[in-house]
């Protein structure tokens, strides 16, 4: 569509930049004011320059933190896109049945955030856990608690739970798009099963896989509750990720200069990765436009 | 029964049974619960129910988390409403700036952000009240809802502007009267999102809040902490968490994928 050139329409957007610059830029110039000073309380500050960062950027829990992250992020990513592609192509087209899986598959992105660690800290549990307790009855020795590696399994579980339907239903979005005279046209020409996916659904589904994509990458990056509920951290540090360790550096240890400088560094890659995003997305839409 | 079929029936018994069991928890004594394993309750029981539906420290978790989620709809859909009109109208000096600036919002991990609010709602007196919150969650509901909205306005025509501008209608007569009704489902959409993703955020929510305005999230984990485990009552606070997202998605099934993405699908 073309648009009209008005730079009035600012007054319009006005409110909204208001409102979000109260409540997204005042408290970034407090972060960064942080950053750069050193505090004793009493409102005093004195300049510490870049030395905050200098320590967060050599310091060995951050680089725990960051790579506990990474590897948590990449997991998901190569679990949870190839599954929800696979539901989708999967999911009833049409009809009643089609409308009762849509809204049972939505039903764990509703759930509060906090209630996904419980509802995955009680299933998991070995005494009164329906998944701990079967799990202990085939003989597995399972212990969330007590073993690194048991308590990635259960958080990677429960965010493969909690946000794969996002991606499934992402993708039957982009499915439904599919007018039907294309398979018409892939029976015709005998293409396999194989084919009608590489040639006619995959690149349909460009576009909301891109989305997906940066979603549970942004979204897992920044995941803080679930497992903080389920592993609160633990056992040790293993399930310790950014997030999680920015909130106790932050409000447990109140280390406040070391925390801010890595929350601005942590910022900045956020954005860096929104406009990585923001790029490809706005590229997307001008090529889908005739 | 064909591999398509089988195939969702174990995904949705993949996602159901951790929800099933919640609920089964919930409706079971704490002796049941701790003293023997069983698959379903054996001593149906609405008791947790009643603790939570009685006490006020608990049902006004729920109370105070809907005065803020409602606080926080209507005003993200008041300020995003006239911005996204704009957006999708009008092109501006920065407006791409601006829109890949609110969406940064969107992204930005909330961790960041508990404490400098913290702070700033202290000091101007605002800590503990529902408005706190509210505004706490424009953060990333405003640019949300600005996005969807955005999405919807695309397509409707420009003519329809421009006949109304033609009939005499002035600009708030026209955008209530013709345009809002015109993208209606697209405002309810962008509401639900609102809703729901002020509902399910606990991080600032509990950073902002310790007793007025204390949200059912974190009623729940403090009880956790102190009252030694009382594994019925935590399960059917958690399914009652789950009721109101639950009882409206039926509405909104056909737009979830578009509100996920953004408004991009």
């Amino acid at each position: 569509m073309q648009k009209i050139q008005n730079n009035k329409a600012w007054f319009v957007v006005l409110p909204v930049l208001v409102l979000v610059a109260f409540s997204a830029v005042i408290p970034l110039m407090t972060v960064v004011n942080y950053a750069f000073n050193d505090t004793f309380g009493n409102n005093e500050f004195f300049w510490a320059g870049l030395e905050w960062f200098d320590e967060m950027i050599h310091s060995d829990r951050l680089h725990g933190a960051l790579g506990r992250q990474a590897l948590f992020s990449a997991i998901i990513l190569a679990i949870e896109i190839p599954l929800g592609i696979f539901v989708a192509l999967n999911m009833p087209k049409r009809g009643f049945w089609a409308s009762v899986v849509l809204v049972l598959m939505a039903l764990p992105l509703l759930i509060p955030f906090n209630v996904v660690g419980t509802i995955w800290q009680i299933f998991a549990r070995m005494d009164i856990g329906l998944l701990g307790h079967t799990l202990a009855a085939l003989g597995i020795d399972y212990n969330y608690t007590n073993d690194p590696i048991d308590a990635w399994a259960t958080v990677v579980v429960m965010d493969v739970w909690h946000w794969t339907s996002l991606v499934a239903l992402l993708c039957y979005a982009g499915l439904q798009s599919i007018p039907e005279a294309y398979y018409q046209a892939a029976r015709i020409d005998q293409a396999s099963r194989w084919a009608a996916f590489r040639y006619i659904e995959l690149p349909k589904m460009k576009g909301v896989l891109l989305i997906a994509v940066l979603l549970r990458f942004m979204d897992s990056f920044m995941i803080y509750t679930e497992p903080f509920v389920v592993t609160g951290g633990g056992p040790g540090n293993s399930t310790t990720f950014l997030s999680i360790d920015l909130v106790k550096m932050a409000v447990g240890q109140f280390d406040l200069g070391p925390a801010a400088a890595f929350s601005l560094m942590y910022f900045l890659v956020i954005l860096l990765v929104s406009w990585v995003f923001y790029t490809v997305m706005t590229a997307e839409d001008e090529e889908g436009q005739p | 029964m064909n591999t398509r079929t089988l195939v969702m029936v174990l995904y949705l018994l993949f996602l159901l049974i951790p929800i099933y069991w919640l609920l089964n928890m919930s409706l079971k004594t704490n002796a049941e619960i701790t003293g023997s394993f069983t698959l379903f309750p054996h001593d149906l029981t609405l008791r947790n129910y009643r603790v939570i539906l009685t006490d006020p420290s608990w049902y006004m978790g729920y109370v105070n988390s809907i005065i803020y989620v409602v606080m926080n709809t209507v005003i993200s859909i008041a300020v995003a409403l006239p911005a996204a009109y704009a957006f999708s109208r009008y092109s501006f000096m920065g407006d791409k700036h601006l829109f890949f600036w609110l969406l940064t919002n969107r992204m930005s991990p909330p961790a960041v952000f508990a404490l400098p609010f913290f702070q700033l709602y202290s000091s101007v007196g605002l800590f503990d009240t529902h408005i706190a919150v509210a505004l706490a969650h424009c953060l990333f509901n405003v640019p949300l809802a600005v996005w969807i909205l955005e999405g919807f306005m695309r397509g409707v025509p420009k003519e329809i502007d421009e006949t109304a501008y033609i009939d005499g209608y002035s600009f708030p007569r026209f955008f209530i009267r013709i345009f809002m009704p015109l993208i209606a489902s697209g405002i309810g959409v962008a509401a639900f999102f609102c809703f729901m993703f002020s509902w399910v955020e606990l991080l600032l929510s509990r950073t902002l809040t310790s007793v007025n305005a204390k949200p059912i999230a974190a009623t729940m984990t403090r009880t956790v902490s102190a009252s030694g485990m009382d594994w019925g009552v935590l399960a059917a606070a958690g399914v009652l968490t789950i009721v109101p997202g639950a009882l409206v998605i039926w509405f909104v099934r056909n737009y979830i994928a578009k509100g996920f993405a953004l408004g991009r699908v």
